[in-house]
């Protein structure tokens, strides 16, 4: 399978005539194992592999670093904990109490976006967030999850939910419209935020890798120095999306719980 | 006008809205650091909104940003 990236890299290479590789080169998806499920092409590609990595990393890690579960935590323990306390304050600010019991969906959600984003700055991996049907189909899933989740808890008062208190009655209905596509738009909004800082960021790693190699021996330590400097703000960027990811999905199933 | 450079004018037209990142960024931040300055001990329980804020900020850019790589890459 590396083999295969090695290739690909290769002959991105070459892609231009002797100039500079392509950037978008990075975000391709390979078939690793062909699988046809009645006519839908359901191949384990290599954005299901980085996906399994995650899942299996993230286990792996709680399941180890939570072994002996002593009173005083071993540094393994301590990370484990302080990420559970960092998702569980998050859900508490956001939805008080009475969303605490979706606490294993929000932990999984950043855990799996924190880890999604942290291996693609792997040089050579794939980042899986990077894919806009990826980010669309966690946001659309939750989305639909937390108005389902309203109309059950609130029945079809949860439309509610669009009609703002303290507003003029004449504004009422603009203001409702508005509301309205505003609560639409979110899914789009929650998808596009992740995707674009996910792509744009590699696609600049990429292109400030190939002005490195481009510049030379000689002029190249001043894109690299360039590189180490942008990089860094990249792991804080992966970091910072997951955590923006979550607390929205907080921010949102508070809004579904309590009315405003 | 062939497509293909109607294609990279639109891109470019698209990405201007990259300075609204920027201002909204450079805002948010600025307000803050004015606000820590003056009252640094509750700087830190509004550190996250900080956080929440710029990637708001920044979003709304980079929606300019993914219209102009639809525009270079799709059509």
């Amino acid at each position: 399978m590396f083999e295969a990236y090695a290739a690909e890299s290769a002959h991105g290479g070459h892609g231009e005539g002797g100039g500079l590789p392509d950037p978008m080169h990075q975000f391709e998806i390979k078939r690793l194992v062909e699988l046809d499920v009645f006519g839908i092409d359901a191949s384990f590609t290599n954005s299901g592999l980085f996906m399994v990595i995650a899942v299996v990393l993230i286990t792996a890690f709680m399941l180890w670093a939570m072994r002996r579960r002593e009173m005083v935590p071993s540094r393994s323990q301590s990370i484990a904990e302080l990420s559970y306390e960092f998702v569980a304050n998050m859900l508490r600010d956001n939805t008080g109490t009475a969303g605490m019991p979706y606490f294993p969906f929000i932990f999984t959600l950043f855990m799996f976006v924190l880890a999604l984003n942290m291996l693609g700055m792997v040089p050579y991996s794939f980042t899986v967030t990077s894919h806009i049907i990826v980010t669309f189909a966690l946001a659309a899933a939750i989305i639909l999850g937390i108005t389902v989740l309203g109309f059950i808890k609130h029945g079809p008062g949860f439309l509610r939910l669009f009609v703002p208190k303290g507003v003029p009655v004449i504004l009422v209905p603009l203001i409702t419209v508005i509301e309205v596509i505003s609560y639409l738009t979110r899914p789009v909004s929650l998808s596009v935020r992740l995707f674009a800082n996910m792509m744009a960021g590699h696609t600049m790693l990429k292109v400030f890798g190939a002005f490195v190699v481009a510049l030379g021996f000689l002029g190249g330590w001043a894109p690299l120095a360039f590189m180490v400097g942008f990089t860094a703000l990249e792991v804080l960027v992966a970091f910072l999306q997951a955590y923006v990811f979550a607390i929205l999905t907080c921010i949102y199933l508070n809004d579904a719980l309590h009315l405003h | 006008m062939e497509p293909e450079a109607a294609k990279f004018i639109g891109a470019g037209l698209a990405s201007i809205a990259l300075v609204g990142a920027g201002l909204g960024i450079g805002t948010i931040f600025g307000n803050y650091l004015s606000g820590a300055l003056r009252n640094p001990s509750a700087a830190a329980g509004q550190f996250p909104n900080l956080l929440l804020g710029f990637a708001l900020a920044e979003a709304t850019g980079l929606f300019g940003l993914v219209v102009a790589l639809i525009i270079l890459f799709v059509f």
